[in-house]
């Protein structure tokens, strides 16, 4: 059942996926309801398959690399549902189809190795910080998409050509608006994961403390030199990019080595 | 039944000829009148632009009423010669659909036009002019010029300088409302962006002109602020959109003079519109983070790639209005025949 929810998912993700390459390719490049379904289908898929799975796990379900990503993805769709509207920029959801897409299918793809079969009884404030980290990283996978769309938007600017994408990509200020609010909630969520891990009194590996703190800091000062103006939006924005890049590179040392044994 | 359209555009008349055929608001009721006393006729409706005249009418004998309409205009603009054209369905349907999606307007994708095809169909409708034919054929012109704009890109861009700039402050800023716009050089086309943006919410708007007279009249007219020539950097912090037109034979805004004004803008973009020849701002302004400047080269460049494009979607849009002409003749020919 629930590699078929999965299946299901990633179909859905493909559609968008692949609609916003044809629309990229017609020059029409708008969020549009086909691709909003496709992301409401895909995540109402996900969060099926995520019920069935923490049933059966007696846990959030995030105990093996597999489970990690389901949720990861599950997250990214989560906040850029929520947050898409909010600040006008639907078409973040256009650009986060392909990323979510691919790690769904990174994950499916048995390099992540299976999902967790056993049982797992945890304290709850585990639970909290792992599920509370899993979606902060859903926050910076947005902020990073974000950055990804200012990036571009500052280079048709820049270049004077006024390509399609000029037209249907939002106003920079706005992106860099977005970009900037999803590294705070991001930031938030992970501080709030971290100290409920702290307090949960949890025994911490010191390669995964380093890493998770690594990220930590690296989102800490992206905000506060953003904060102190010695960031400007160009820069916050390809920051954001390379600071997702190591996060998602160290995950699966830091699921690794926090799984239970 | 058949469609029956009768006019002048901006494509066979000058403007001198097209005045006289106008229908001003005021007497629209009383033309709409006069027309439907022609033999054969049973509808109208008269669409009357700074572009074109044109009677659009439902008939069942079209030569009858394109000669009486000739008589008509003849008689009501003292022009005998006037170079009318006239078409008959599907024809008549096609140039209205092909109106309404802005084909046929002098500027390519235009959407005003169809604001003024509704108007223009209310108030016939409000005189009670319009039969059930003419009510379907401009329904099935609304339409396809919606389907038309939606599913194309003829209306992508913008085809004047002041309209590019407008757009792209847009896509910089988004909402214009609260923004601060600088002229330095009050030129005739510096005075028409500034209008624009002025049009679509900027709020301030500061003149610095080296005949502080002329600073303060344009400063007057657009409701803004004059400031002397030499003291435009002192008022440069609140600053988003500055635009430049002045007569100097060199760059005046050079990277030395911006860089440390930048430090003050607390990361705020700075879209930079040089509208002189020889340029105002050095180019390597560009490069600076934040800052984007815009050319005259630059922007009409991107008028001719606007209308580029648009021109490249006509073919698009005639298959798509191919489609309405087509389902709006089966339409007319089977309520013809069901008619007595």
């Amino acid at each position: 059942m629930e590699k078929h929810l999965l299946i299901g998912a990633t179909f859905c993700l493909l559609v968008s996926f692949g609609y916003t390459m044809f629309a990229l390719g017609a020059g029409h490049f708008r969020m549009g309801i086909v691709n909003m379904v496709a992301l409401l289908g895909g995540f109402f898929l996900l969060t099926m398959d995520l019920w069935i799975r923490g049933m059966a796990q007696t846990s959030c379900p995030i105990n093996s690399l597999f489970d990690v990503l389901v949720f990861m993805c599950w997250s990214i769709l989560l906040i850029c549902l929520l947050i898409g509207p909010v600040h006008r920029i639907s078409l973040l959801g256009a650009f986060t189809s392909p990323l979510v897409f691919l790690v769904l299918l990174a994950a499916q793809s048995g390099l992540a190795g299976a999902p967790a079969e056993s049982r797992f009884l945890r304290d709850p404030r585990v639970e909290l910080h792992a599920a509370l980290s899993l979606i902060a990283y859903g926050a910076f996978a947005l902020a990073a998409v974000a950055g990804v769309m200012y990036w571009l938007q500052d280079r048709q600017l820049k270049s004077r050509q006024a390509g399609a994408l000029l037209y249907n990509l939002p106003p920079i200020t706005e992106i860099a608006s977005a970009n900037a609010r999803l590294l705070v909630l991001g930031f938030s969520l992970l501080t709030a994961g971290f100290a409920a891990g702290f307090f949960s009194g949890m025994q911490v590996n010191s390669m995964k403390f380093l890493a998770s703190a690594a990220i930590w800091a690296a989102y800490g000062a992206i905000l506060a030199l953003r904060r102190a103006r010695r960031l400007p939006p160009r820069r916050t924005a390809i920051a954001s990019v390379l600071a997702f890049s190591f996060a998602l590179a160290a995950l699966p040392a830091i699921q690794y080595l926090s799984s239970p044994k | 039944m058949n469609i029956v359209c009768a006019g002048i555009s901006h494509w066979n008349a000058a403007v001198n000829i097209r005045e006289k055929f106008a229908v001003g608001a005021h007497e629209l009721e009383e033309t709409l009148a006069l027309v439907r006393r022609i033999d054969g006729l049973a509808g109208a409706v008269i669409v009357s632009t700074c572009n074109r005249v044109e009677y659009y009418t439902a008939s069942v004998c079209p030569l009858r009423v394109v000669n009486a309409l000739r008589g008509f205009l003849h008689e009501r603009t003292g022009i005998g010669d006037a170079p009318l054209y006239t078409h008959d369905s599907p024809a008549s349907v096609r140039h209205l659909f092909r109106v309404a999606s802005g084909l046929d307007s002098m500027v390519l994708g235009e959407t005003e036009v169809l604001g003024q095809l509704k108007r223009a169909y209310e108030a016939a409708s409000g005189f009670g002019a319009t039969t059930r034919h003419l009510n379907k054929l401009f329904q099935g012109a609304f339409r396809a010029a919606k389907q038309v704009r939606s599913e194309t890109s003829i209306t992508r861009g913008a085809t004047s300088v002041g309209a590019v700039a407008v757009n792209l402050a847009g896509k910089i800023f988004g909402d214009l409302g609260g923004r601060t716009a600088m002229i330095l050089g009050a030129g005739e086309t510096s005075e028409l962006t500034a209008r624009s943006l002025v049009s679509r919410g900027v709020r301030t708007v500061i003149v610095a002109n080296r005949t502080f007279d002329r600073a303060a009249k344009l400063a007057e007219e657009i409701g803004g602020l004059a400031v002397h020539f030499d003291r435009w950097q002192s008022a440069f912090d609140n600053v988003d959109i500055l635009i430049c037109s002045t007569a100097a034979p060199h760059p005046i805004i050079t990277r030395e003079k911006i860089e440390p004004l930048l430090a003050g803008r607390n990361g705020r973009p700075l879209f930079i519109i040089d509208l002189a020849v020889p340029r105002d701002a050095e180019p390597s302004i560009n490069e600076l983070e934040n800052v984007y400047l815009y050319d005259m080269d630059s922007l009409e460049q991107i008028v001719r790639r606007s209308l580029d494009v648009r021109l490249a979607e006509v073919v698009r849009c005639e298959k798509l209005i191919d489609a309405h002409v087509g389902e709006f003749v089966s339409w007319m020919r089977r309520h013809t025949l069901r008619e007595p």
